[in-house]
């Protein structure tokens, strides 16, 4: 079981501390900071977990994660949503769009933690 | 001999003859027998124009002046002949107006204008008395001629008393007959009949004349013809102003007579018997004249000189021992005298009556009276009382005047003071721009020439007029004298009358015609007169009792709806025990239908309408005016409801729209709040991410410094946040206050420029002005002017993307506006994000440049409230931001 992660968020301070967080508990991290190229970059890393931000400039994390779960290769791929909208509609539209996981910013870092590694657990 | 008291006997008889011929007449119409309508007794009643004056003037005129008595022949059959359109015409709207006499028709030509009617009536009898006069002279002279073939001590006292009982008695018959009834049309059946009647009787009391003086006096026509050429009358010369001017005058009296009005307009039945009148009317005045000369020749060779010519159809048979035929001649010029004044008589009373009395009496009484039974009675003695006065003007003329002037010139009076009615009559009916000041101006002009040249002098000089003026003229004034107006001497009285009062009269009237303008009244009225052709129908062809019910039935269905008036219908023929839907149109009915009608349409449409289907009757102007105001009423009415519509749906979208503007606001709320959320949460979670860290400890010194420092830098930018928000929270509820004073446009745009340089931390963006910067002061928030250009400064620090950035301040004032465009090398907004800088949060594409999107929609609240506006200018190269300010904006703003 592998423990390789990709970030898409476009604020670097949040990809900063979620890559701290992750790296410091053995993940290997990969990041990427806008919507329109994330699907091929999701192909190319092929990680065992995304972690998507919605409001991405481009793309919508919305449509990115459509787009996975529309492809044979990245249905089953475990994904943790973020939001920083953090309205019960956004909870809902994430999973009709089938995150694995769904977390509102702020979010505290124990719980990225054991999400991430819930997610690839169960994985 | 026949003596007198036979001859008042036979006079006696012959009136009681003509009263039953008018009785038996009067019943015979009031049964609706179509015989007397004819079109023989409608030309045999014109034959009134034929009066004594004719009978026994026409011979003296003859024996006179010659063959100049024709003219009054050739006027009316010229009018008759060449001119019945016109005719036509005056009896189409006689019918289409229910016109009642010819005062009444000039006054409803011009706006029913009682005052042109009482001028008209006065006019009418003043010419007529002498005309009347002439009627019981000329009965007084043939009873006189009797008398003194007679013989008897009646003789001496005869003339005066004579005169008064004629005239006692034709007032009396025309009382009875005129008066019997009241028409609404004015039609006297009774005294049409005895007209025709009497028509007949003096056409051949003179044929009998005539043929006796060809045949028994003198030898046969051969005989005549030769004595015709040995007279005088033979070698007349003719005066030809004096042909032209009797000519135009018996042809202006045919139409402007009362009593010919009367007879050709009132009474006609139908018009077409007006076609069958325009070729036995000349025939019978052909047949009238045809003696004339033959009567005139062999009573001037017959009779011992100075015997009056105009007596020669009574003195010849006499003469001759013909008393019979004298009789007969007698009584023809009896029935020429009495037709006359009778028709006068009623023609005129009838406008005395509805013109001056009945107005000054509905006044006195202040018309209260109107639909009581009181009213017919007083019209009735109104009618009779103005009978008996006509015929007692005539009387005093009579008596006035001496009974001495030629009859013929009696006439003549006459015939030019009604003539006086013709330029009304005519442009009324024919000119559109006739006016009712134009009638009345030249009617008067022309009634007192008429007057002044004519028949005051009638009467005999020193009777009314004072000898000295008709010398020397009115107040000694040379041109003023009543034969020569304005010094034009020399003409025949006749002419220069005639000439000078009809003249002035239709100059006046075109003058003052052209210069005043119609009231509405007159204007409709005189479309209804000049277009009468295609305003009514032609009658004929009434509607019999069924057609009139079924046509009531599809009138009264379109109005109260085809169940309703069924229903209506068939209840009322059920009460007359008729079967169906179609009752007899009795008054009742027609009075519940009216009533039911006038729920719908109004009382005076409907009262029209049924009266245009029942009676065939014309709607007349005041029915039209009622119409017209009732319509306005409901128009006002609808409007009113229209209005209230439209201000109901008015109401209902402006609630639609405050609806849409709720929930447009309500999403706009929800994204602004989702906005800030997002805004705020943000720096949050770094801030929370990172403290976390920071907290679990363990971190090397330089990692901790940076860490702290995100937290720091995120704090500021929460701060940054909020201030902005609560900035545009303020700007946008217009409650911030302005701190206006004079700046140096360089100074600030200085302070901007280090600002902004110092907030971007420095990168390398070169700055240019352009324009008048140095020399520009205005008067403005400093501060919050300075706000804005910090904005833009910025911006193009942050977002030109050009290698060398490079920011151009171009400065342009225009009159009282200062404009400054800033102007960057980079690869600018897309235009499809023009529309969306200026709005909260609107971040353009990936840029990713810290701050919240509120920037420029803070420049443009601040904008807004300096008077000002900042706005993306295309095309530019760059982007471009153009900021329009006043260079001195009130201090009183905000």
């Amino acid at each position: 079981m592998g423990k390789h992660v990709l970030v898409i968020e476009d604020e670097p301070n949040i990809i900063e501390a979620i890559s701290f967080i992750l790296s410091r508990d053995g993940w290997r991290v990969d990041t990427h900071s806008n919507g329109h190229d994330a699907v091929e970059t999701v192909h190319a890393k092929a990680p065992d977990l995304v972690i998507l931000d919605v409001m991405l400039p481009g793309k919508s994390g919305y449509d990115i994660l459509r787009e996975l779960r529309a492809d044979a290769q990245t249905q089953a791929l475990p994904v943790l949503m973020l939001t920083a909208r953090g309205q019960n509609k956004d909870r809902e539209m994430a999973e009709k769009m089938g995150a694995s996981q769904f977390m509102t910013k702020p979010f505290s870092n124990a719980d990225v933690l054991a999400c991430v590694r819930a997610l690839v657990g169960a994985g | 001999m026949a003596t007198l008291n036979v001859l008042v006997a036979v006079c006696l008889a012959y009136v009681a003859v003509l009263f039953l011929v008018a009785f038996v007449a009067e019943r015979a119409a009031a049964r609706g027998r179509g015989w007397l309508g004819g079109p023989w007794v409608y030309t045999l009643s014109l034959s009134i124009y034929c009066t004594a004056w004719t009978f026994y003037g026409a011979v003296g005129y003859a024996a006179r002046s010659g063959l100049e008595y024709l003219t009054i022949y050739l006027g009316p059959t010229l009018v008759f002949v060449g001119w019945w359109w016109l005719l036509r015409k005056l009896v189409r709207i006689g019918r289409a107006q229910r016109v009642t006499s010819i005062a009444d028709l000039i006054s409803s030509r011009f706006g029913k204008s009682n005052m042109l009617a009482v001028g008209v009536t006065i006019l009418s009898v003043i010419a007529a008395t002498p005309y009347i006069a002439l009627q019981l002279q000329s009965v007084t002279l043939s009873f006189e001629v009797f008398a003194r073939a007679d013989g008897g001590a009646a003789a001496s006292s005869a003339p005066a008393s004579t005169a008064f009982w004629v005239a006692v008695g034709l007032a009396v018959f025309t009382v009875l007959f005129g008066t019997r009834n009241l028409d609404a049309n004015e039609r006297h059946h009774g005294v049409v009949m005895a007209i025709a009647v009497e028509a007949v009787v003096k056409l051949c009391a003179l044929l009998a004349v005539g043929v006796f003086v060809i045949w028994g006096v003198a030898g046969g026509v051969g005989d005549v013809m030769t004595r015709i050429d040995a007279s005088e009358i033979g070698h007349w010369q003719m005066d030809g102003g004096r042909w032209a001017t009797l000519t135009f005058l018996s042809a202006a009296a045919l139409l402007c007579l009362p009593r010919m009005f009367q007879v050709m307009v009132v009474e006609n039945d139908e018009e077409r018997h007006l076609r069958t009148a325009s070729w036995a009317f000349p025939l019978y005045l052909m047949l009238m004249s045809l003696f004339v000369v033959p009567i005139a020749v062999v009573g001037l060779d017959l009779m011992p000189a100075g015997t009056n010519p105009d007596l020669f159809v009574l003195t010849v048979p006499l003469s001759q021992g013909q008393d019979g035929l004298a009789m007969l001649s007698f009584i023809g010029g009896f029935s020429s005298a009495t037709s006359m004044v009778i028709v006068a008589a009623i023609a005129l009373s009838t406008m005395v009556s509805n013109h001056i009395v009945m107005p000054i009496w509905l006044k006195l009484t202040g018309g209260g009276a109107i639909v009581s039974g009181d009213v017919r009675h007083v019209v009735l003695m109104a009618r009779r009382v103005s009978i008996a006065g006509v015929v007692f003007l005539g009387y005093l003329y009579y008596q006035l005047s001496g009974g001495g002037a030629a009859l013929a010139a009696i006439g003549l009076i006459s015939f030019a003071g009604v003539a006086q009615v013709l330029p009304a009559l005519v442009g009324g009916i024919f000119w559109r721009g006739a006016t009712r000041a134009g009638a009345l101006a030249g009617l008067t002009v022309g009634f007192a020439v008429w007057l002044y040249t004519m028949f005051l002098p009638s009467f005999g000089q020193g009777v009314i007029l004072p000898a000295a003026v008709m010398q020397e003229g009115l107040f000694g004034l040379d041109w003023l004298r009543p034969r020569a107006l304005f010094g034009i001497d020399g003409l025949d009285p006749l002419v220069h009358a005639v000439i000078w009062s009809v003249g002035l009269n239709t100059l006046v009237f075109l003058a003052v015609s052209l210069a005043s303008f119609p009231s509405p009244l007159e204007r409709l009225q005189g479309a209804q007169f000049i277009n009468v052709f295609q305003h009514s129908q032609s009658p004929g062809g009434g509607f019999g009792g069924t057609a009139e019910a079924e046509d009531l039935l599809i009138m009264s269905q379109r109005i109260l709806g085809a169940r309703e008036a069924q229903a209506l219908f068939h209840a009322e023929a059920a009460r007359q025990g008729i079967e169906g839907y179609l009752p007899d149109p009795t008054p009742e009915f027609l009075q519940v239908l009216e009533r039911e009608l006038s729920g719908s349409v109004g009382a005076a449409t409907a009262h029209a309408m049924v009266g245009q289907i029942v009676g065939g009757t014309t709607v007349s102007v005041e029915d039209l005016m009622a119409v017209a105001d009732e319509t306005a009423q409901m128009m006002e009415y609808s409007s009113k409801l229209e209005a209230q519509s439209r201000e109901l749906s008015r109401t209902a979208r402006q609630l639609r729209e405050a609806n849409e503007k709720l929930t447009r606001l309500s999403v706009q709320k929800d994204a602004f709040l989702s906005q800030i959320s997002h805004e705020l949460r943000t720096p949050m979670t770094s801030i929370r991410s990172f403290s976390e860290i920071l907290r679990e400890g363990g971190l090397e010194r330089p990692e901790r410094h940076k860490y702290a420092s995100i937290i720091h830098g995120e704090a500021i930018r929460l701060t940054r946040l909020l201030d902005d928000l609560l900035d545009l929270s303020v700007l946008e509820d217009g409650q911030v206050s302005l701190n206006i004073r004079r700046a140096r446009l360089a100074d600030l745009l200085d302070q901007a420029e280090a600002a902004a340089g110092a907030a971007s931390g420095g990168t390398g963006l070169e700055i240019r002005r352009d324009g008048p910067v140095d020399q520009v002061w205005i008067t403005t928030d400093p501060d919050r002017l300075s706000q804005v250009f910090i904005n833009l400064i910025s911006n193009a620090r942050k977002y030109c993307d050009a290698a060398g950035p490079r920011l151009t301040i171009n400065v342009t004032q225009a009159g009282e506006r200062l404009m400054i465009d800033f102007v960057d090398n980079g690869s600018g907004i897309p235009p499809d994000a023009q529309d969306l800088v200026f709005e909260k949060f609107s971040r353009i594409g990936d840029q990713k440049a810290g701050g919240a999107g509120l920037g420029l929609a803070i420049c443009r609240e601040i904008m807004a409230r300096l008077g000002g506006s900042v706005s993306y200018l295309p095309g530019q190269g760059g982007a471009a931001f153009r900021v329009i300010l006043p260079l001195h904006q009130a201090m009183a703003a905000q």
